[in-house]
């Protein structure tokens, strides 16, 4: 009897493509300054491109703002406040808020396609977390307006004034939300600027903020660049300055309100510590470990960017993620089944690449993923360095980018030594299926928010933010409302 | 028969639970109003507060792991200990210039915020701490951990009472600190250090210097192992440039300007002031990322 030969053929496991509409959203072809309730041209007259990073396609122009913007938009957010915002009953204004949670839930669909559009992160990721995530965030805080004495037994809060807001392209309309939802719950008015280049969802939250009806002036939205910021920090009619982004230029605007009574809270950089022990559930480990570092193309301050695996499953568990690591999807942000989208801009890219050299500079190995990439656009591919010495800028700095800087280790207070051993203090993940273990790690890292088996989950009610130099100050649930109150 | 010759005492700085002298070697005279010597004390150098850094640091871990029950009865214990050298704390004020009505109630106060704060040592996080209701299957809370090294100014003025108001709440909330004490007022500092050392407050909780301000606030301001500084002499002047020095480690600055023989000082917002919170997550049934995020 003769051996059959099963033929066994080779099976395609490519996904069809499955992007997401664009046809129903509404960009206009020039966004202008958003002052006292009203569009406004910028004063410079100059505009600047906003960039589709997946396409390097021009999506609008944004106006470029100067401190003749800035200048009326506080005057504006002054007056709001003085005469108008102040003035008005808490549960008043909470209605207004509550009314934007539910025109952003209503108009989620147009965020998202833009948000993907504009910075490049996947559309399933817009669609299931920034945008549900914005609108949870004034829906949490609109609940707040009328309660704010249950917050602080024993004190009298009220509000600061006019606070000045400048968020980060990582998470553009979430931090949008993260800023203005809190200010305008205690009693602020809010001059924000958005990132240079993802202002499209600031501007199209500013359309939607006309369409609540509320009154003028109580948010503006000035776009441009670092100059920008600048401007708002330094301004004396500001009497807060709320920043999320680099610790650089943190330490910036803390030099600048030296001076100063602002008030400052930062959220600034991190370079997490997502720690695997031997008895973790391998799988979910690694998972989570993939989720860490290459959500949101690891443009994430909180992003588990080294890992610290028990040598004893060392060899399994690099196996593993780098299986897990073959099957990302990268490409088209809009597209459905994508997993990793677009690195937000060329400069950024450019960043990235240069660590990615570093290391290949300095000897470490490296693995990437086999997958190609798009021949536009801007995409790195998801990157691992292993056994990466401590003293390596990989493994100290922030790259925000989607590479994962590997090392090892024996004991627990090794592993905790090492975690420690930063000046960021933003975040940390701990893998163990042992819950004494658990605590005693949760309780020794020395880190604002730390997961256990799980990793970049964020809630309204849950504060975010730093020890150390990621920053101070909370963003998020109860913690989060005295950045914007002030105390008899 | 002659006079028995008094032994007077040499003031010395306490750092790690000993009391070295400084180790530049030199020292400086402050004297009261009527231009009485109070004594040669240490003028302490950048040297003492680095080595005293590094002392406060060794005993953070072990400070802050204590169970709040126990730095409650060592704060009260420091009370307790306070209150049986009241009249050689009085006698000290007096010599700095306080009339005796004006001493005693000091000494008086000093000893209530001590016990007021040592009862605070396990309440405060109850108050502050949150268990947070996400809108998913995760277990999530905020608590509050101390910041770490502290370093304190002290009030210019008011030499016991304005060094024990802030040392309390920060070391009640775990935190350890390095003290720079009243410039002319040293007295009483270095006297509270020996109640501090009979307290089983352990060694390097709390560390004092004597010296000259101006010689050591940049020090503090800019020494990259300090978490927070805590200032209450409202020079505006001095209190810009702590500020400007405490960028590089975005060090947390606290300035007060409470009358600090009023109560308002006792809450425990001002030992919220050094902590910071810490949020946890972890899933509820299902371990790992039950919906992924890819």
């Amino acid at each position: 009897m003769s051996k059959k030969k099963i033929e066994t053929e080779k099976i395609s496991w490519e996904y069809a493509a499955a992007p997401e509409s664009a046809s129903h959203i509404d960009i206009k072809e020039k966004y202008d300054h958003f002052i006292d309730g009203k569009f406004e041209k910028p004063s410079s007259g100059k505009y600047f491109d906003s960039i589709n990073p997946a396409t390097e396609q021009k999506i609008a122009s944004i106006a470029e703002g100067n401190s003749k913007d800035v200048e009326k938009a506080v005057i504006a957010a002054r007056n709001a406040y003085d005469n108008v915002w102040l003035v008005m009953p808490a549960s008043e204004r909470a209605k207004y808020l509550f009314r934007i949670a539910r025109l952003i839930q209503e108009k989620a669909r147009e965020f998202a396609v833009i948000e993907s559009l504009d910075g490049g992160k996947p559309i399933r990721e817009s669609r299931d977390i920034d945008i549900p995530l914005a609108a949870a965030h004034f829906f949490y805080y609109a609940g707040w307006a009328d309660k704010l004495e249950y917050a602080f037994p024993n004190r009298k809060p009220t509000a600061l004034g006019v606070v000045g807001q400048i968020i980060p392209w990582n998470f553009p309309l979430l931090m949008a939300a993260w800023k203005i939802a809190p200010a305008l719950a205690c009693g602020n008015t809010v001059v924000l600027k958005p990132a240079e280049t993802t202002s499209l969802t600031a501007l199209k939250l500013a359309e939607l903020i006309q369409e609540s009806g509320l009154p003028d002036g109580v948010v503006n939205i000035i776009t441009g660049d670092g100059k920008v910021g600048a401007e708002i920090v330094g301004h004396k009619g500001i009497d807060k300055i709320a920043f999320t982004g680099s610790t650089e230029v943190g330490k910036i605007i803390q030099k600048t309100v030296a001076r100063t009574e602002k008030k400052v809270t930062l959220e600034l950089g991190g370079k997490a510590a997502n720690i695997v022990f031997e008895d973790a559930p391998i799988d979910q480990a690694v998972e989570g470990i993939i989720n860490g570092i290459y959500f949101n193309q690891g443009h994430v301050c909180c992003a588990g960017s080294r890992l610290f695996v028990q040598e004893s499953i060392k060899e399994i568990f690099i196996k593993k993620l780098k299986d897990r690591m073959e099957t990302l999807i990268i490409g088209n942000p809009l597209d459905k089944n994508t997993d990793i989208g677009a690195i937000n801009s060329k400069s950024q890219l450019e960043t990235i690449q240069g660590y990615i050299d570093l290391g290949k500079r300095e000897g470490f190995e490296l693995f990437q993923s086999s997958c190609k990439l798009p021949k536009e656009g801007y995409f790195i591919k998801p990157t691992l360095f292993s056994d990466v010495a401590q003293s390596s800028r990989l493994a100290k700095e922030e790259i925000f980018g989607p590479v994962l800087a590997v090392q090892t280790f024996r004991t627990v207070d090794e592993v905790i030594e090492k975690a420690n051993n930063t000046p960021y203090g933003l975040s940390a993940g701990v893998w163990t299926d042992k819950g004494s273990k658990i605590f005693n790690l949760t309780s020794r890292l020395r880190a604002g928010v730390v997961w256990a088996n799980t990793y970049n989950k964020f809630d309204p009610t849950s504060p975010f933010g730093g020890y150390k130099e990621s920053g101070f100050g909370r963003e998020g649930g109860i913690h989060g409302l005295s950045a914007y109150l002030k105390f008899d | 028969m002659s006079e028995r010759i008094n032994i007077l005492k040499t003031y010395k700085i306490y750092i790690g639970g000993s009391f070295p002298r400084t180790e530049s070697g030199r020292f400086y005279n402050p004297i009261n109003s009527k231009k009485a010597s109070l004594g040669n004390f240490c003028l302490s150098s950048r040297k003492d507060f680095r080595n005293a850094v590094v002392a406060a640091r060794k005993a953070f871990g072990d400070w802050s792991d204590r169970t709040a029950y126990n730095r409650s009865q060592i704060l009260y214990r420091m009370a307790e200990v306070l209150e049986g050298r009241r009249d050689q704390f009085i006698a000290e004020l007096i010599l700095q210039d306080s009339s005796k009505k004006e001493a005693e109630k000091e000494v008086n106060l000093s000893i209530d915020r001590l016990v007021y704060f040592a009862g605070w040592c396990d309440k405060y996080q109850q108050i502050f701490s949150s268990v947070n209701p996400v809108a998913s299957s995760h277990f999530n809370f905020s608590a509050l951990e101390p910041t770490g090294v502290v370093a304190i100014v002290a009030n210019q003025e008011s030499s016991l009472l304005g060094l024990v108001s802030y040392m309390a709440p920060i070391i009640a909330g775990g935190n350890t600190c390095v003290i720079l004490a009243s410039e002319n007022k040293p007295f009483c500092a270095i006297s509270f250090a020996e109640v501090l050392n009979a307290s089983d407050l352990p060694g390097g909780v709390v560390n004092i210097l004597t010296g000259k301000k101006p010689e050591l606030l940049s020090q503090m301001a800019s020494h990259m192992d300090v978490n927070a500084l805590c200032y209450s002499d409202a020079i505006q002047e001095e209190l810009i440039q702590i500020r400007e020095l405490s960028i590089d480690n975005l060090k947390r600055v606290r300035s007060y300007k409470y009358d600090l023989s009023l109560t308002d000082v006792e809450h425990p917002y001002i030992i919220n002031d050094y902590q910071e919170v810490k949020t946890t997550w972890h899933p509820i049934e299902v371990i790992g990322a039950s919906k992924s995020a890819y």
